[in-house]
């Protein structure tokens, strides 16, 4: 939609931001020669924008409709009349701030134990529930080609049961690796070594892809949406 | 100087130079590569919004910034799509601050291409704060989370929002994501509300949530952008509609040039000798 965007001098604010964000790409690019101040400049900016933006966002979409609107607007809050609970939670947000007066930062003790109380209340079944028991549950597969039981498949699961039981060998620290169990925390190296072996490989697929989406942006978005255009191409 | 030993001390910038070649070349020549077939858990989400009745609803979460752009934004465009062309609803949300506007570019973009009507078919309701809070709201009830729209609508009222309450309403939760969000959505939209969850990843992320496929404990995943170039795919999607295709190329012969230089690379350690010295 270019044509809606806004315009400074004359100029559509969607062409000024190609132009900046074309300035700040190579910028940040420009460390890979050595470092320099206008990557630093980059840096800065980036950090900058986006704690400012994160702020504006977050007073807009979260303490307008959420503590404001209650609070005064009650009808723009679907509410008949206000909702004054929400003081509650927009005290304690309010008392986060107290860290900058160092005789009452103290009182930014609270929110933090009541936010680090809900969050470990919330977390430590969610935990058990959702990475401990359905994971343990879902080793426990039938391992000869038995019944309905492919080869492929038994094979598959074989190795999956190998593969965790030796992994957790290797990090059994309460006996010396020696013997049977020397031999299973040597093979759990080996799948450890496999498991980060795909790691690395998805990171690197990962920052290629982010390098593919910078030159994408500057051939297509900047050489051939502005720079031809510019010179008539 | 041996080759070796010329090849170990290379400055690294030339190599930043190879990779920077690598990438640019096949975009600048719109070079492209067959992708081959998809990979299952790619396919698996495919196939689970395909069997989705027209009318169910999907919920997307958009739960990264611009730095994860280039990999989840061609996965979120082509999922989107797949829902608006089958008739489900849309709704849209998002933990991340950054994720607001992002998701608004996505609905609006395919949105506008396919015709979607805004508040019929799709809605972005837009981020609220304390992503494990707001995921178990919504088993609570959304139109009382998501009172306004961020334009200052009353959802309720959305013809898209019609007999949308809580997770029991939601066929499905598509969370694309950059950071740990998705175990949140497992632990407490999965676990708790049994809500059926697809995620669209980062590559750095996907080993770490590889198990809870196999566990069953999501329908699907997308991986980076080659996960995205293979939704695309599915859809039978070409040109500058499938930006995950577009780049494939040179993620290929980057990944190639990398191998080359990790092999050429401890052929030079073991032939220059270094394993003896560094042994001694």
């Amino acid at each position: 939609m270019p044509d809606a965007a806004p315009q400074i001098f004359g100029l559509s604010t969607e062409v000024i931001g190609v132009w900046i964000a074309t300035f700040l790409t190579l910028a940040i690019f420009s460390f890979l020669y050595r470092d320099n101040p206008v990557y630093k400049l980059a840096e800065h900016i980036f950090v900058g924008v986006s704690a400012g933006y994160g702020v504006v966002i977050v007073y807009h979409e979260a303490v307008i409709p959420l503590l404001i609107n209650p609070l005064f607007r009650p009808e723009l809050a679907d509410l008949e009349s206000p909702n004054y609970i929400v003081i509650i939670p927009g005290l304690l947000g309010l008392m986060m701030f107290s860290r900058f007066f160092p005789r009452y930062d103290w009182l930014s003790r609270w929110p933090i134990a009541f936010v680090m109380g809900l969050s470990s209340g919330l977390a430590i079944p969610a935990t058990v529930q959702t990475n401990l028991l359905p994971q343990l549950y879902a080793t426990l597969n039938p391992i000869l080609p038995l019944g309905d039981i492919d080869p492929w498949t038994a094979t598959s699961n074989f190795l999956l049961v190998v593969g965790v039981i030796c992994t957790l060998a290797y990090f059994y620290f309460s006996r010396e690796h020696a013997g049977a169990l020397g031999v299973a925390s040597r093979i759990g190296i080996f799948f450890l070594m496999v498991a980060f072996g795909a790691s690395f490989g998805n990171t690197v697929m990962a920052r290629v892809s982010l390098l593919i989406g910078r030159f994408q942006f500057l051939y297509y978005d900047w050489w051939q949406g502005q720079v031809m255009r510019l010179f008539g191409g | 100087m041996r080759i070796w030993d010329w090849l170990l001390e290379l400055d690294r910038r030339w190599v930043f130079l190879g990779i920077a070649l690598t990438v640019a070349i096949p975009i600048i020549t719109v070079y492209t590569l067959p992708l081959g077939k998809p990979a299952p858990p790619t396919e698996m989400v495919y196939d689970y919004i395909e069997n989705l009745e027209p009318g169910s609803v999907v919920l997307v979460s958009f739960d990264y910034g611009p730095s994860s752009m280039p990999e989840l934004h061609p996965q979120a465009m082509a999922v989107v799509r797949h829902c608006l062309l089958n008739d489900l609803r849309v709704i849209s949300i998002a933990l991340n601050p950054q994720g607001t506007a992002l998701g608004q570019e996505v609905m609006n973009t395919v949105a506008e291409d396919l015709g979607a009507e805004e508040g019929v078919q799709w809605v972005h309701l837009g981020y609220r704060p304390g992503f494990g809070q707001v995921i178990l709201r919504m088993g609570e009830s959304i139109p009382q989370l998501y009172t306004t729209t961020p334009d200052g609508r009353l959802t309720a009222e959305l013809p898209v929002m019609e007999g949308v309450q809580n997770y029991d309403d939601i066929a499905l939760v598509v969370d694309f994501a950059a950071s740990a969000v998705p175990g949140t959505w497992l632990a407490f939209a999965h676990e708790r509300y049994g809500q059926q969850l697809a995620i669209g990843i980062t590559a750095v992320m996907a080993t770490d949530f590889y198990p809870y496929l196999q566990s069953d404990q999501l329908v699907g995943l997308i991986n980076g952008l080659k996960g995205a170039a293979e939704y695309e795919d599915l859809l039978g999607l070409e040109g500058e509609k499938a930006q995950g295709k577009l780049g494939m190329a040179a993620q290929s012969f980057a990944h190639l040039l990398i191998i080359v230089l990790v092999v050429l690379g401890n052929i030079a350690y073991f032939a220059s000798g270094r394993h003896r010295r560094r042994r001694r």
